[in-house]
């Protein structure tokens, strides 16, 4: 994307700002929906809110991380849904004490976010084709484990941490969010792991004359990505108080919009942590508005893809409009 | 030679002439041949090995399962030809099921009429995609995932997740109809479809055009084809073989049910490229080989039923599908390489 490699250019500045549309957005929608039912407001609903918002962040950086690469993770949600069981088996029949259970399914993730890394890095194929046949791999070795019947054994330190506050409204699932947003910021603002993906992103070619390892990087991206979905995973158990294997199966189109909401580009090279964060936020937002007017539950798959929609279509006339911009700044 | 494959970039044309000597050596390195003699062993070997594998029921219902992934196969090769991809084509499946129960049941139609309103609707579906990406210049990939959600959300707030279960019994007899005790009429009509779309691809200008629009969009637009027209085109197809999948299913269940394929027809994607990749079609376009496609639904059921009957549990045969893909993709970029290194392509 040239328009993109050029960010840094003062002229581009004020478009650049990915997470101020996004942001203006989400606050009218909270306001326009507290205005109409000041329940919106309420202790409980902003805990139920900020709860769903938690886990959705994570699962959003755990494909932004790929996006930033120019590529797609069809398998974080197989990733996060092996992880969960895996967490809740291990603990269930095995009697694994709680920490190194969270440890062994971290573990898992990276591991399994590594296979698929290193395939396509060694060999070149298309992610897409790679994380689709992860995706069906993973999956099939949960429903191999479970038969498709849930695992019940979660601990009550653990049920405690999804459903307890720190504080008021605040729930404890907000903490290792923020921990991963903040990380995941850190990572492409100030590292150069980060960098180097973002590079790989806007041009591989470009990046490996630059002395970037392209296999290395993309190794680590999709080993980021899948350590993220499992923290979702876990984090998903926490919530639902259950090891369910149908976890991570509505990942997909979620964790694809946020990301694109916030601005990221698909090619790869750009993404936007704040972004994605109000990305996040006006999915919750509209899906618990939806839930508030009695509204078909249904209708939120509608929105969820008028949403990916509305969002490329403003970052398109975004691009054409920065491109027209600099157009005009060489004329000059 | 029904085999509809045409290269277009112009290396592959002088490797043909420098390699033509050899041209026995590259049938025998080609994805068909290959996957007819892993078919041939693979049928061989379970025949022998496990009882009831050969039994009329056995290979009815293998058969009529490739008939119904050949189809969804198909589908998805029709927007690979582009370089595209369609994650919507399960959506679109499911929607004309849908659109098909809903004019029998509803509106009693009769079926031989609903039969042509729904691969309409199913193209026009497709449609709608193929406009949006060439209008919006973006990649089919996100503009189909935001469609895959669009379309099942309509249809399952119209249906309330309802399915039509009283469909006129013609429908389930169809689906279980037999010739000769072993071969179902859908396994005919995907063959028969698959004759069609050969021949539409090797010797109709619009599926050279598609050919040509995969391979080297610029290179095809320079030469006069409207590239834009081709690709919507290209999407409209996959919509109505889409739907021609989505009634095979009816006909297999006797009813339209709106979870047919999963979560948002999530659980077509495998086969649906599983298929064509097996069958040594180009994920980036410009290359398509039908015959592959049927033999790579052919050669999926036929270890899947293997490994069903070796009792290898329903819930492993997922992930080893997912293995067969990988391992399809590894083996042609082998293949590749080393036609490649032979100075054959």
């Amino acid at each position: 994307m040239a328009a993109m490699a050029s960010t840094d250019s003062g002229l581009t500045k004020a478009f650049d700002n990915d997470w101020i549309g996004p942001g203006v957005v989400s606050l009218a929608a909270a306001i326009g929906i507290s205005v109409f039912q000041p329940a919106f407001l309420s202790s409980f609903n902003i805990f139920v809110l900020l709860s769903a918002i938690s886990v959705n962040m994570v699962i959003a950086l755990g494909q932004l991380v790929i996006i930033g690469l120019g590529q797609m993770n069809l398998a974080l949600g197989s990733i996060g849904g092996l992880v969960a069981i895996s967490f809740v088996g291990v603990i269930e029949k095995f009697g694994v004490p709680v920490p190194l259970a969270l440890v062994l399914a971290l573990a898992i993730g990276m591991f399994a976010g590594m296979a698929s890394g290193y395939v396509i890095a060694r060999t070149a194929i298309s992610a897409f084709i790679i994380t689709l046949a992860g995706l069906q791999i993973y999956k099939g070795i949960n429903l191999g484990i479970t038969e498709a019947q849930p695992f019940y054994g979660v601990p009550d330190l653990v049920k405690a941490f999804g459903n307890g506050s720190v504080l008021g409204p605040l729930p404890w699932l907000l903490v290792p969010a923020v921990l991963c947003s903040v990380s995941m910021w850190y990572l492409f603002n100030r590292m150069r792991i980060g960098r180097h993906i973002l590079a790989m992103g806007c041009n591989p070619h470009a990046a490996e004359l630059s002395g970037i390892d392209p296999k290395a990087t993309i190794v680590w991206a999709h080993v980021l990505s899948g350590l993220l979905a499992a923290v979702a995973g876990v984090m998903l158990v926490a919530k639902l108080q259950i090891g369910q294997p149908t976890i991570g199966d509505d990942w997909l189109i979620s964790s694809f919009a946020a990301p694109v909401i916030g601005g990221a580009v698909l090619s790869g090279g750009k993404v936007s942590v704040g972004g994605t964060f109000f990305g996040v936020v006006i999915i919750a937002i509209i899906t618990q508005g939806l839930v508030i007017f009695n509204i078909d539950p249904f209708v939120v798959q509608i929105v969820l893809g008028a949403l990916i929609l509305w969002a490329v279509a403003i970052n398109r006339l975004r691009e054409v409009r920065i491109a027209k911009l600099q157009a005009r700044g060489a004329g000059a | 030679m029904s085999q509809a494959t045409i290269d277009v970039d112009p290396a592959p044309k002088r490797a043909a002439s420098a390699g033509r000597s050899s041209g026995g050596l590259r049938l025998l390195l080609s994805n068909e041949f290959g996957l007819a003699v892993l078919i041939g062993l693979a049928l061989l070997v379970f025949s022998i090995t496990l009882e009831g594998f050969t039994s009329p029921f056995s290979l009815f219902t293998m058969g009529r399962q490739v008939g119904i992934d050949a189809m969804i196969g198909l589908a998805m090769m029709a927007v690979i030809v582009t370089g595209g991809l369609d994650l919507s084509v399960g959506a679109i499946g499911v929607c004309c099921a849908m659109a098909f129960g809903w004019l029998v049941q509803i509106v009693g139609l009769p079926i031989l009429g609903a039969i042509p309103i729904t691969v309409v609707f199913g193209a026009s579906l497709g449609f709608i995609n193929g406009f949006t990406v060439v209008k919006s210049g973006v990649h089919s990939f996100i503009i189909t995932l935001a469609s895959m959600s669009v379309f099942f959300g309509v249809m399952i707030f119209l249906t309330k997740a309802n399915a039509y279960n009283g469909l006129p019994p013609e429908v389930q007899a169809f689906g279980k109809m037999k010739f000769l005790k072993t071969i179902s009429p859908l396994l005919l009509i995907s063959i028969a479809i698959s004759a069609g779309l050969a021949t539409f691809y090797k010797l109709t200008t619009l599926g050279r055009e598609m050919l040509a629009a995969g391979a080297n969009p610029r290179a095809a637009e320079l030469s006069g084809i409207r590239t834009g027209r081709v690709i919507m085109a290209c999407h409209m197809l996959t919509g109505a073989l889409a739907a021609v999948a989505g009634l095979m299913v009816t006909a297999r269940t006797g009813a339209s049910v709106p979870s047919m394929a999963g979560q948002l027809g999530q659980d077509w994607l495998l086969p649906a490229f599983l298929a064509p990749v097996l069958g040594g079609t180009l994920l980036s376009g410009g290359r398509v080989s039908v015959i592959g496609t049927l033999l790579g639904a052919t050669f999926a059921n036929v270890m899947t039923s293997g490994l069903l009957l070796m009792r290898v549990g329903a819930f492993w045969i997922t992930a080893s599908l997912g293995v067969m893909l990988l391992i399809a993709v590894l083996a042609d970029r082998a293949r590749r390489q080393f036609l490649k290194n032979k100075g054959m392509i």
